[in-house]
């Protein structure tokens, strides 16, 4: 039983990345969207929490979304994959549930 | 024979600022028909939505605060309250609605309802449902 | 594999309803099967068929309304948080007495039971929501 968590809001507004880290099972997967994928970038004031959970979870964001925000592919922080929505079905799945923190 | 499938529905929302309490909780009425594996998570904010003494008369907005106290006639008597995230509003179990259920295979004793579980224990309830809805 | 769909926002205001989209238009050519796009609260405002945005923009109403069209999608606006936002077929228009209904193509009214039958159908649920 692996769940794919998914958080869709900016580190830096709402609390949902802290607490998806906080819950989030060892082995889980967690995929940014939307506003979310602010939290891939290196440099910020949360990399060090995103640096821990790639090891801890496999990350993932949504590229379009990157694309869509003006977000370099090259400032993303390392062990985070790109996928597309083709990817995001895929992940949906490849793991036993999903789980959108909003 | 019919699936039963574990729901869990995840609050992380205040109440009253926002619909989202009171359209989740519905959601838990209508589904409590459906005979599934129900459970409730409170979580972030979502721990305010069991406050006691709730009165929305001077905002005249609808007080369903009340309803929460039903949710063990519809056999929803999981749930969870994460011990972090009151601790983080200043909040114990006493401030909470007091809610309870009749054991039906405990001679219809009244337990609570509510379990105050640490961040690894919902950890690990939210990784064995089948199904979970926020809102 | 079978998706329930979930909609929680209305369309423009947040990326939920944009990034359902996607999602479901992606998991048909990928093969898989949508058991229903279920739009609850603020989400019921994608069924609307009296929205005019802007002509160099996405039309979100109009292209749910295609791709059920072109899937035999079975799209549901929550009964409740349709009838508290104003979205109206015409039975329920009827009922309220209302002088109009304003459903678009493709979208139908039901209960929550339809989500809930949704979860159990389907092997996964996708939530998307602000």
């Amino acid at each position: 039983m692996s769940v794919l968590h998914i958080i869709n809001k900016s580190p830096f507004e709402k609390n949902s990345l802290d607490t998806c880290l906080r819950l989030a099972k060892k082995g889980s997967a967690v995929l940014l969207i939307e506003d979310a994928i602010y939290a891939a970038q290196k440099n910020t004031a949360v990399a060090d929490k995103i640096d821990a959970a790639v090891i801890k979870h496999t990350v993932y964001a949504l590229e379009p979304d990157l694309d869509a925000r003006g977000v370099d592919k090259s400032t993303i922080i390392d062990g985070i994959s790109l996928v597309d929505y083709d990817g995001f079905v895929q992940l949906a799945t490849e793991y036993s549930g999903t789980q959108s923190w909003l | 024979m019919s699936v039963i499938k574990k729901f869990l529905y995840v609050n992380r929302r205040a109440p009253h600022g926002s619909i989202y309490a009171l359209e989740s909780l519905e959601v838990v009425l209508i589904g409590a028909a459906f005979d599934q594996d129900v459970a409730l998570a409170f979580i972030d904010d979502g721990v305010y939505q069991l406050m006691l003494n709730q009165d929305t008369s001077g905002i005249a907005t609808k007080n369903f605060s009340s309803t929460y106290k039903a949710l063990g006639d519809y056999d929803v008597n999981k749930i969870y309250v994460e011990k972090e995230s009151l601790e983080m509003r200043g909040l114990s179990k006493e401030n909470l609605l007091p809610l309870t259920y009749e054991d039906e295979d405990d001679d219809w004793a009244e337990k609570d309802s509510i379990q105050i579980v640490t961040s690894a224990e919902l950890s690990d309830i939210i990784d064995n449902q089948d199904l979970i809805f926020s809102f | 594999m079978k998706f329930g769909i979930m909609v929680n926002e209305g369309p423009y205001t947040h990326q939920a309803s944009d990034t359902a989209y996607h999602f479901t238009a992606a998991a048909l050519n990928n093969g898989h099967e949508i058991v229903r796009v279920f739009f609850y609260q603020d989400g019921v405002n994608n069924g609307t068929r009296l929205a005019v945005p802007p002509q160099d923009d996405r039309n979100i109403t109009t292209r749910w309304s295609e791709l059920a069209a072109q899937h035999d999608l079975d799209m549901v606006l929550c009964v409740a948080a349709a009838q508290r936002r104003g979205l109206l077929d015409k039975d329920e228009a009827k009922r309220a007495g209302k002088d109009t209904d304003n459903m678009a193509p493709g979208f139908n009214i039901s209960g929550l039971g339809q989500l809930i039958d949704a979860g159990i159908q389907a092997d996964r649920v996708m939530i998307f929501g602000d």
